[in-house]
């Protein structure tokens, strides 16, 4: 078991070792011949195209699959780990984004289809300096997680409920939070978090 | 999610001869056109969707965003969002109906994306049209058969179902729209052209597997709501599981125009419970001139839901739906009395 030994290894991420689980296994010829031979076909019948994505404020130019979504280039193209894949089809919040400015779902969103417009994601929301948004603050100052999974499409969805002048009672947050779920059931220290994060935010 | 041809039309003759191949009610149509995209890319990643190409329409008709609310009326371009519609000042003032249709559907995310063309076209709930293992679908494989009849039916329609389908649609806006008698805005092949709402989704016939009026290549551009002394004094009623992010079990739009207690004028569509965007004619008739006392919304209500035809799980549907339309009426007896003009 190649991967035990990664287990061993200071300073490797799960992130890394799934990423290194991952090649070994290729390497190895552990996955299924046909998912190999779908790979190469997609290349040859020309569905790679090049995209431009405009992220937290970066241009990156890329060569992608038609299909893959903006949650797929964020995580498997950028390395910006941060958007969550949850469910992928579009019910519960967790791969949240920023496109111009408005939240939205990036499992829903074609990566093809979003070129020229601004995408924010968690990764860009501390300020320049390093220091954590409010938002970001106030989700550790009450707890507002257990596993943390759903967290950065909480703190995004959060963030954009703030802005749109929905966070005014508990009633309110609970409603235009709904997109958001959270298995661990953290609901009633989110709704806290937000309240604190609302009276913090710049213009809020 | 199977491969497929990406196009982004540069403007709206070029959208209409790209979408010369589509058939937006057809599942297996080769051509789909994307707007926001949040029905379409779900029914890709789970197969039920193949379509060989996708016409990408927001460069092209994306400025079809506009929102006009004034004496003629209320006119909303087919492009703009469901968030942008709901948060808009002359709808919650003037057809508070349309902007609670909007608001209490989907997530603040879907509606951050969702077109208004796009999502009075969103596809039934249906499990069995969703999930791919089931080999029976008339909408999906057409003459296949219906899985949902013998299946698991708890939340299918009993109005307007037949046995070779009791798929129910979704939507609320739509439901809304049926009953303030909206006009649909189309750009197709040949030119515009202007039509009822009514006539968009059709009817339960041979041919579940086509769900619009559509013509090949023909794009929705917007929605004309009449003006009318009912508009002001309406609601959008929905009961669900969840209090919110749910598909209704029941829903109810009203809108009514009252002389004291007697009912002038009466607009009602049902949700939740029927095969397309229902409106009861048959309820509103029972009201119209009559007191609107409890005992009144109830006979109109009887009225609504006098041909509905149950299954093994949702027998308790027309009950809740003749609950759900007598609480939105009386509920609507209760709002301030309309301010003049519309």
């Amino acid at each position: 078991m190649p991967e035990l030994s990664l287990l061993r290894m200071p300073n490797v991420s799960r992130r890394d070792l799934l990423t290194a689980g991952a090649a070994l296994a290729a390497g190895a010829g552990i996955l299924p011949s046909g998912a190999d031979a779908s790979i190469a076909d997609l290349t040859q019948s020309g569905t790679m195209v090049p995209v431009r994505l405009l992220v937290n404020g970066k241009e990156a130019d890329l060569l992608l699959d038609v299909r893959v979504t903006v949650l797929d280039a964020l995580r498997e193209h950028l390395d910006l780990t941060g958007t969550k894949k949850g469910c992928d089809q579009g019910q519960c919040g967790a791969c949240t984004v920023h496109i111009d400015g408005q939240r939205v779902l990036s499992c829903l969103t074609l990566a093809v289809a979003v070129q020229g417009q601004r995408i924010d994601t968690i990764e860009g929301l501390a300020g320049a300096n390093g220091g954590l948004h409010p938002m970001q603050q106030a989700f550790i100052d009450h707890d507002g997680f257990q596993c943390g999974f759903c967290t950065p499409g909480q703190i995004m969805s959060a963030v954009a409920c703030v802005r749109e002048g929905h966070a005014g009672s508990d009633t309110e947050i609970r409603e235009y939070m709904s997109g958001n779920l959270c298995r661990c059931g953290a609901y009633p220290n989110i709704v806290a978090a937000i309240r604190q994060a609302c009276t913090q935010m710049p213009g809020h | 999610m199977r491969p497929f041809a990406f196009q982004r039309a540069a403007g709206p003759e070029q959208a209409v001869h790209l979408g010369a191949d589509s058939a937006q009610g057809q599942t297996d149509t080769p051509v789909q056109f994307l707007a926001g995209g949040t029905t379409l890319i779900d029914l890709m990643k789970l197969d039920v969707l193949r379509p060989q190409r996708l016409v990408d329409l927001r460069d092209a008709l994306g400025s079809h965003r506009s929102i006009i609310c004034d004496e003629r009326g209320l006119h909303l371009g087919a492009f703009a969002t469901m968030a942008a519609v709901a948060a808009h000042a002359g709808v919650l003032e003037s057809y508070p109906v349309i902007a609670q249709s909007l608001a209490l559907a989907a997530s603040a995310q879907i509606r951050n994306m969702a077109t208004l063309g796009g999502n009075v076209l969103q596809r039934t709930r249906c499990s069995y049209y969703r999930d791919t293992s089931w080999s029976a679908c008339n909408k999906r494989l057409p003459g296949s058969g219906c899985a949902a009849i013998t299946g698991f039916n708890r939340n299918h329609a009993v109005l307007g179902v037949g046995p070779n389908c009791i798929s129910q649609y979704p939507g609320d806006f739509a439901v809304a729209l049926v009953a303030l008698e909206a006009d649909v805005s189309l750009s197709g092949p040949h030119g515009v052209r202007r039509m009822p709402f009514s006539l968009l989704h059709s009817p339960l016939g041979e041919q579940p597997q086509i769900e619009h009026s559509l013509r090949a290549g023909e794009i929705i551009t917007g929605f004309s709501i009449p003006p009318g002394a009912w508009t002001r004094r309406s609601l959008y009623l929905k009961v669900r599981d969840r209090s919110s992010y749910e598909f209704a079990l029941a829903s109810a739009a009203v809108a009514m125009a009252l002389d004291g207690d007697m009912v002038r004028a009466v607009r009602i569509g049902l949700g939740g419970i029927a095969y397309r965007p229902w409106r009861s004619v048959e309820a509103e008739q029972r009201l119209t001139g009559r007191p609107l006392t409890e005992a009144n919304a109830e006979a109109a209500a009887a009225a609504a839901l006098a041909g509905a035809q149950t299954q093994r799980d949702n027998v308790y549907k027309p009950e809740l739906a003749r609950r759900t339309l007598v609480r939105a009426l009386l509920q609507a007896r209760l709002l301030p009395a309309a301010a003049s003009g519309a």
